[in-house]
Parts: C-alpha cells; sequence; structure tokens
C-alpha cells in the first residue's frame, strides 16, 4: 500500500510517498514559518519524484504533535483534505514518536524534547525494542527542568533528542550517562513517518478523516486583549 | 454540467495556450481568515449552489473578542465537514468543480493557512486550479451575487470588525479605496462600546436592537472629520461614549446605544454621499459585517432616494464573512489573471490591488 506522510509539526515541513519496500520519495525543508507556501510544492514534487499519482494511495499518514500549532494545522489540514477528497483511510502519528524512531538502534533510553516556546518542551521517554521504541511516559508539556529532573531520577543510560534539547542543552551537558544526539536528528522525519505509519497500516490500525485530532496539549491562550478602560 | 474545466484556447501566439473560463465554471470557495468557517459553490461567478457557514461566535463570547487560536483550532476541525456539504448541497460531483479558491488574507494568520492549505490539497487532488482570494476584494462582490444587474461605479461602504473604509468600484476588477478608517474599525467600535457597557459580544447586533428602543438625538456625540477628506476616525467616538458613560452612570443604556449608532451610521453615509458626487457613482453599496446593521441600511436608502442614486443592499448573508464571495471573485481573477502559484502563503494585512 502506497502511503503519503506529511510533517509539519516544528520548524521543519515535508512529506514522503513510501510502501512496503520502503521510502520511495521525500522532500523536506526546514524553514520556519513557510509551511504553507512550502507544502504543496513538496507534495508534488514527492509525487513526481516517486513516478505516482495521488490517486495511487492507499493511505495519508499525518504527524499529529505535539507542535508548534500554526505550522501543524498546516499539515493536518492537508492531509485531512486529501484524504477525505481521495475517499482513503488515513493514520496518525505523534511528533514525539517520530523523532524517537531513528535511534531505535541505540539501546538507551530516549528522552525526547521538542520546543514548546514560551520556555517549554513537548516531551516523552522511550525504550528501545527490536524493530522499533515504546513510549515510557505519554506526551506532556513542561519546563525542561522537569525533564532533566526525571534524567536524574532514572538510573538508565540516556540519549537526549529534539529541538528543545538543542535549545536546552545546557541544562543537562555534564550529567552522567546523559548524551545528546546529533541535531541532525532533531525533527521529526516524513521518512520516518512514512515507514511507521505503513507498519500500522498492515496492521489496519486506521483512523477516519474527521477522527483526526492534533495533540496541542496546551488549552488556547486566550486572555482578552481590551482591558475595557477605554485605552 | 460538463462546462465546469478549464478547456485551452488554441491558435494563441508562439503556440502557447491561455487557460479560459468556461461560462458556467463552478468554483468551490472557501473562507477561514476570522471566525466564520465557510465553504460555497458558486457557478459563473454569479449563481451560488450553496453556501455553509460555521459561526464560532459562540467559541469567542465569552473571551469578549476573536482569539486566533480558538479560531485556528475550530477551522481545523470544521472545514472538512462544511466543504463536504456545501458540495453536497450544490448537487455537483466533485468532477464538476473547476477550480478551488482560499481567502488568502487580510485577516487572522493562524486562521487564513488552515483555508489556504485546503484549497491547495483539493487542488491538487482534482488537478484543477488554486486561486489565492483577497478578503476585502471578496466583499465587493458579494453584493452581485444578491443584484446581478448592479450599475456600476457605485461607492462601497466596507465595514467589518477589521475594516472601514470608501471604495469607489468602477469595474469588477477595478477600484479605488478613497478613504479608511485611521484608527479602530466601525465595527471593533461597536464591539469595543457593547464592552464597556456589559452588553457581550458581539456588540453589533446587540446595540442595533437597543437603539429601536432609544433617541438617536439624545446624546451629540462627535462626528469625527465629516467634512474633511475620505478617512474616518472612530477611536475618538469609542472614548466620548465612554466618557458619557462614567460622568453619567444612570445613562439610558437605549439612548446610548441608539445616539452612538447614529453617529457611526451619520459618519459612513455623509462621506460616501460626498464620494459618490464627487466620482459620479450611480450607486452607493454596502459590503461587510457591519452592512447588517438596520439604521446604517435605513440611512443609506435615504441618502440614496434624496440624491437619486441606486441603492445596493446585500442580504445579511452577504454582508457577513461567507465563502460564496470568495468562489465569484475568484471566477473574475481567474480569468483575469489565471491560477494562483501553489507557493502562495497566507498574508494577514494584505491590501485591496488597487488599479
Amino acid at each position: 500500500m502506497l502511503i503519503l506522510g506529511i510533517e509539519s509539526a516544528t520548524g521543519r515541513v515535508g512529506c514522503a510517498v513510501g510502501g512496503h519496500e520502503g521510502v520511495r520519495a521525500s522532500v523536506q525543508a526546514t524553514r520556519e514559518r513557510r509551511h504553507a507556501e512550502l507544502l504543496a510544492p513538496q507534495i508534488q514534487a514527492a509525487c513526481a519524484h516517486a513516478d505516482i499519482s495521488l490517486r495511487d494511495l492507499g493511505g495519508v499518514a499525518v504527524d499529529i504533535g505535539p507542535g508548534l500549532y500554526t505550522g501543524l494545522r498546516v499539515g493536518v489540514t492537508t492531509a485531512i483534505t486529501m484524504a477525505h477528497a481521495l475517499r482513503v483511510p488515513m493514520v496518525a502519528v505523534a511528533s514525539l514518536d517520530l523523532v524517537a524512531f531513528p535511534l531505535r538502534h541505540t539501546g538507551r533510553t530516549i528522552a525526547v524534547m521538542i520546543d514548546a516556546r514560551r520556555g517549554e518542551v513537548f516531551h516523552a521517554r522511550y525504550g528501545c525494542l527490536p524493530g522499533g521504541v515504546q513510549r515510557l511516559t505519554e506526551p506532556e508539556v513542561g519546563v525542561p527542568d522537569h525533564v532533566v529532573s526525571q534524567m536524574l531520577a532514572s538510573e538508565d543510560e540516556t540519549l537526549v533528542v529534539g529541538d528543545g534539547a538543542v535549545r536546552y542543552a545546557s541544562l543537562f551537558e555534564g550529567l552522567r550517562g546523559v548524551e545528546l544526539a546529533d541535531p541532525g536528528f532533531a525533527h521529526p522525519s516524513a521518512e520516518s513517518l512514512v515507514l511507521l505509519a505503513h507498519a500500522l497500516a498492515m496492521r489496519e490500525e486506521f483512523v477516519r478523516p474527521d477522527e483526526i485530532e492534533p495533540l496541542y496539549l496546551r488549552r488556547p491562550d486566550a486572555r482578552a486583549k481590551w482591558t475595557g478602560d477605554g485605552s | 454540467m460538463d462546462g465546469g474545466r478549464i478547456v485551452n484556447l488554441p491558435g494563441a501566439i508562439g503556440g502557447a495556450t491561455m487557460p479560459v473560463l468556461a461560462s458556467d465554471a463552478a468554483i468551490l470557495g472557501i473562507e477561514t481568515s476570522c471566525d466564520e468557517t465557510a465553504a460555497a459553490v458558486v457557478a459563473g461567478g454569479q449563481q451560488v449552489l450553496s453556501s455553509v457557514v460555521s459561526s464560532q461566535v459562540d467559541l469567542h463570547a465569552r473571551y469578549g473578542g476573536v482569539v486566533p487560536e480558538v479560531a485556528g483550532r475550530a477551522h481545523t476541525e470544521r472545514l472538512v465537514p462544511v466543504m463536504s456539504q456545501a458540495l453536497v448541497e450544490s448537487a455537483l460531483e466533485d468532477s464538476d468543480i473547476a477550480a478551488v479558491a482560499a481567502t488568502a488574507g487580510p485577516g487572522l494568520v493562524g486562521a487564513l493557512l488552515v483555508g489556504v492549505s485546503a484549497a491547495k490539497a483539493l487542488a491538487l487532488v482534482w488537478d484543477v486550479p488554486f486561486v489565492a482570494v483577497n478578503h476585502l476584494e471578496a466583499h465587493l462582490h458579494a453584493a452581485f451575487l444578491d443584484e446581478p444587474s448592479l450599475e456600476l461605479p457605485v461607492v462601497v461602504i466596507l465595514v467589518s470588525g477589521g475594516h472601514t473604509m470608501l471604495v469607489l468600484m468602477e469595474d469588477r476588477l477595478r477600484y479605488r479605496v478613497l478613504g479608511a478608517t485611521l484608527d479602530d474599525a466601525a465595527g471593533e467600535a461597536f464591539d469595543k462600546v457593547a464592552r464597556y457597557m456589559g452588553l457581550g459580544y458581539p456588540g453589533g447586533p446587540v446595540i442595533d436592537r437597543l437603539s429601536g428602543q432609544g433617541d438617536p438625538d439624545a446624546i451629540a456625540f462627535p462626528r469625527a472629520m465629516l467634512h474633511d477628506g475620505w478617512n474616518f476616525s472612530f477611536a475618538g467616538l469609542k472614548t466620548a461614549v465612554i466618557n458619557h458613560l462614567r460622568r453619567h452612570p444612570d445613562a439610558t443604556t437605549e439612548d446610548v446605544a441608539a445616539s452612538f449608532q447614529e453617529a457611526v451610521a451619520d459618519v459612513l453615509v455623509a462621506k460616501a454621499r460626498r464620494a459618490a458626487a464627487s466620482h459620479n457613482a450611480r450607486g452607493l453599496c454596502l459590503a461587510g459585517g457591519v452592512a447588517a446593521n438596520s439604521r446604517l441600511r435605513e440611512m443609506t436608502l435615504d441618502a440614496c432616494t434624496a440624491d437619486g442614486l441606486a441603492g445596493y443592499l446585500p442580504s445579511r448573508a452577504m454582508c457577513t464573512d461567507n465563502a460564496a464571495m470568495v468562489a465569484a471573485a475568484a471566477w473574475w481573477r481567474l480569468q483575469a489573471d489565471g491560477p494562483s502559484p501553489l507557493t502562495v502563503g497566507a498574508d494577514p494585512s494584505l491590501g485591496l490591488p488597487e488599479t
């Protein structure tokens, strides 16, 4: 089954096409606040490189976050609209899972931190399994110090990864048994999305487009801007 | 209906072909610039086959105004069902849609991006052109959907929560902004005054309703720049209302509402009338959410009768944000400029393209 994976949860935006033989084509760019401009041309290019038409797709996969809300919604909206129009099922994968997945051979505990702005990170911890990773904690939002204290409390050798880990690297520098993964692994990738989504699709773990819900993990910031004093 | 597709005219210079739209081409329009999630199918830029609007006003009311992140989340959740309903109600098949259009600005960037992303996705799947539409231009086209025989040139009073401008519309895609507000938009003034008076959000409908029982001449609120140019200013009026309420805590709410509304409508209509005379316009036209205000409509009609002008007052559904006006404007833009590139993003501060 051919799957289009769409990923836009962080400063990176991209897509990939693949199936049982792996990833056939992928296009990605790391340019903040340009997700909407980049994504549709990227989808055209990926399909052209893979030599397929959108009509050949058997499913659409999407990174549902957590991540930066406006960019995340560009990918989620594009994916659910395409799946609905193509009348194909969807696969939803969390951004933190996508960041952990490429490090599945490390053998260590993986701590993923995605920059949530406002001094916070989205984070989760993972253990390695043959062929994949398994969540040890569920995705949460919090201050990076919280993740550091989790690492201090644990005896595990830990690999820390994600754009949040890069940003707050100084907080865990020198901690025993803790290492920062290469910044090349810092963003979720559309290629990992297609690989994970294909495995989920083989198990028929599909969702309908109307069941897709972004993982925001925070309530909307809704302070009234006008105080009523006439200013 | 099979006339929906772009057809190529053979014989253009150098072997190139120029796309033209079939006259009854159906366009799916999408509007998500603020707090309405809307989709519509319009044939030939004129015939509204369906128009679906899902208002988020209840979600924002408790905050006393539109919260951008709340709007973005609601658009993401609602847009696909709204688009599906618009297609079903149009009785067309997906393959009958000749182009997909979305508002690309001005508006809230996080809200605009939802509609733009969905429109591009459909354009890719259906292999049809994508058209990025200017929200203000769409408002200018709304009146034509109710009044196909609208005679140009007209002076348009474009008034909403985000915009207040006087536009001379000479042709479908040819217009000039004569003036605009220097501070608050008219709708913003309604919202702020209503909030100060404890009337809730949105302010327009409730002030309109209360004004019906009040005396519009009870308080002489200022008419800023009434005889001076084509620009507007409503911040001083808002402050005058608040100061009046502070000095007269026992003032009758209905009288304050009616006097405030009278001052807003007075300035808008007086300037539009003067603009029509000096530019030889044939009529006055209302557009935007505040155009639903009953006193503004009444005054506009009275002015037209007195000056021998045609008065075009679109229905409430066409005044407020909707996607039919987006699909209509897109039909004209597609003919004039061709499809928009898929690299277009949202522009929160997009201005009206003047010619």
